[in-house]
């Protein structure tokens, strides 16, 4: 029998910036399910934000989940393939975006996990640690897709066409 | 036809910095700022919340350096929980926080290293924009590439192990520390599997380090004369005049080397400092008071640091550090670009002292918290990896933070960036027909070299990519890149 594949789900913002702490909130969901359900395949993670180091964290799996937070106009959610990319780094910025991670990690650890990123639309970003209304109806709603994936087994490119 | 340049950011969230150069019909720069543009007024955010929150609240703040906001704020609780001003934990307290910091120090400085710089030194700053980049470097020079990848991971491994996790450390509490490092962490710093081992990151450490040394010996000319201009420097030094990143006294000298503030106690910073607010920015402009606001500005950072100090208390890096003083006779270096090579010599300090702490007893076992006759008011500064960062609170009779005044560090680089900004636009811009993105690049490698973060600066969430626009005399765009 095959082995299960090893998957990282990471999730990362800032969560003292209230709805910017989506990535973290859906992590902390997930590790209640995975300690329930004595998942042994799944491991989670969560930063700040996404850094250079990651390209080796991310090297150890098969697949790996991007969760992060976002004021783009989507609906609640959004699960899109990420291609690995090493578009210009901008100026300054001490961050990186999932697509430049999986390509360093391919450049540099010759590993390239399949990725994906679920975006959750958040819409409040002041000082504070604590969600939205609407954000947490976003987290509740993706993490039920989240579970339907896992669960069901589904093949994930299909769900994303 | 006169012009104006504008460089401004695309953010996630609202507010930004952007820079604009004007440019006179006669191609001509005539003035050149960094504007920030947006504030979120953080000190009014802590008031009413209680003090014992701070620590753990600033790291709100931003996600690219919460631990030195961490600790800052935790040095100015010290002071008012009574446990003294810096100097007074427990040898753990204090041990353990050190790690913590030499941690962030050092990943974060590989990180602006290998990230952010070395491609300009690799491929020049005119190289190919498409490969100038770390992916450009793991693909010509994978090792390196690496070596910068496994350098910030070990930092942030220290992070999490001293501080508790990842996002939101709590290791640093009013009067010490909440945890002790386990025998198990402290042999895989130690002795982990290959390379992320302390031996290991004084050796990269060494080896990032002359590779800069190349990189300046090839092109000496193009270092000295970039962005050159004399300036005061700030710091905290030792009570003996080491370099400290963690706490000391605050030291000033000027471009010739002479101490315009001589050791004072920070607690007392508000005599020696004032901040000026100028209508065009949010970010303030500190200056130091006796020398008054044309005079009184200053450097912080890696730059400033090795200005102050007399000496570096770990061998390795004090050999580099004779080296490198002897480029300028012992005086001030006054070089924009050799704040790399100070960035390179705090890298490896920050090694030395990592491998030395976790050979300590004291971050084992020991008590982790002292408390005494609670004061009202404290300051707390730490030696943040941009340079000097300040935290100041006054609680109430309720505990509740009354008032918080934060100086970050690239608040006081704000007049320097400004300088470097101007002087390399000159440089590049004056007279040229069309801006070119190499043009634009030393503008911005300039104002990297500080390693800004404007998040912290403006008290914002986040990045700060940048935008240069060309703009005519009628305010019409004329050229416009993103970088």
């Amino acid at each position: 029998m095959a082995s299960k594949p090893k998957i990282l789900i990471y999730g990362y913002g800032n969560p003292g910036r209230q709805d910017d702490g989506l990535g973290a909130a859906f992590i902390a969901e997930v590790d209640k399910w995975v300690t329930e359900q004595k998942v042994e395949n799944i491991a989670l993670d969560t930063n700040y934000q996404l850094n250079i180091e990651d390209a080796h964290l991310i090297s150890a799996y098969d697949k790996v989940i991007f969760v992060d937070a976002t004021i783009e106009p989507i609906d609640s959610y959004s699960f899109t393939k990420v291609i690995p990319s090493d578009a210009k780094v901008e100026f300054t910025m001490h961050a990186v975006s999932p697509a430049f991670v999986v390509d360093l990690c391919q450049k540099l650890f010759s590993n390239t996990p399949e990725a994906w990123l679920l975006h959750l639309k958040g819409y409040q970003w002041e000082f504070e640690e604590r969600l939205s209304d609407q954000a947490k109806e976003n987290l509740s709603t993706a993490l039920n897709f989240f579970y339907k994936i896992i669960f069901r087994e589904l093949d994930w490119q299909e769900i994303i066409n | 036809m006169s012009k104006k340049i504008t460089i401004e950011p695309v953010t996630r969230v609202e507010g930004h910095g952007k820079v604009t150069i004007h440019i006179d019909a006669q191609g001509n720069i005539q003035q050149s700022r960094l504007h920030i543009v947006e504030f979120r007024g953080f000190e009014r955010f802590v008031q009413g919340r209680p003090y014992w929150e701070a620590p753990v609240l600033v790291q709100r703040l931003c996600g690219i350096c919460p631990v030195s906001h961490h600790l800052a704020a935790a040095k100015a609780l010290d002071v008012i929980v009574g446990a003294g001003t810096g100097d007074g934990l427990t040898p753990t307290g204090e041990k353990m926080r050190r790690l913590m910091h030499y941690g962030q120090v050092f990943q974060s400085h590989s990180l602006h290293f290998f990230h952010l710089s070395a491609p300009d030194f690799l491929f020049g700053i005119d190289g190919d924009v498409a490969t100038r980049n770390i992916i450009g470097i793991a693909l010509t020079n994978p090792e390196l590439a690496v070596q910068g990848v496994m350098m910030r991971k070990f930092g942030q491994e220290i992070i999490r192990a001293t501080a508790g996790k990842k996002i939101h450390g709590t290791g640093a509490i009013p009067g010490g520390i909440n945890k002790h490092l386990t025998i198990d962490e402290r042999d895989e710093f130690l002795k982990g599997t290959d390379p992320l081992n302390a031996d290991k990151m004084v050796s990269w450490a060494q080896g990032a380090l002359d590779f800069f040394k190349g990189y300046y010996l090839a092109n000496k000319d193009f270092v000295d004369n970039f962005s050159h201009f004399p300036s005061n420097h700030l710091s905290l030094v030792r009570k003996d005049g080491a370099l400290d990143l963690y706490h000391g006294v605050l030291r000033a000298v000027d471009s010739e080397g002479k101490k315009i503030l001589h050791d004072v106690d920070y607690q007392e910073y508000d005599k020696y400092i004032e901040e000026e607010v100028k209508s065009w920015s949010y970010m303030k402009f500190p200056y130091l008071k006796e020398q008054g606001k044309e005079k009184g500005w200053y450097r912080v950072g890696p730059l400033a640091r090795l200005n102050t100090a007399d000496f570096i208390p770990s061998p390795l890096a004090q050999r580099e550090f004779e080296i490198y003083k002897a480029l300028t006779h012992g005086k001030p270096n006054n070089h924009c670009l050799l704040t790399h090579y100070a960035r390179l010599i705090e890298v490896l300090h920050s090694a030395e002292m990592i491998r030395e702490l976790l050979s300590d007893p004291d971050l084992l076992k020991g008590d982790l918290v002292i408390k005494g006759q609670k004061q009202k008011e404290g300051v707390g500064l730490i030696e943040a990896p941009r340079g000097t960062l300040f935290h100041h609170y006054r609680i109430n009779d309720h505990d509740q933070i009354e008032m918080a005044n934060l100086i970050v560090s690239t608040t006081n680089n704000n007049e320097p960036m400004n300088k470097a900004v101007n002087i390399v636009a000159k440089a590049q811009m004056t007279g040229q027909e069309v801006i070119t993105e190499p043009m634009m690049n030393a503008v911005e490698v300039a104002i990297r070299a500080y390693d800004p973060c404007l998040s912290c600066a403006t008290h914002a969430l986040g990045k700060m990519p940048l935008e240069l626009t060309l703009v005519g005399p009628d305010d019409k765009i004329i050229d416009r890149k993103r970088s």
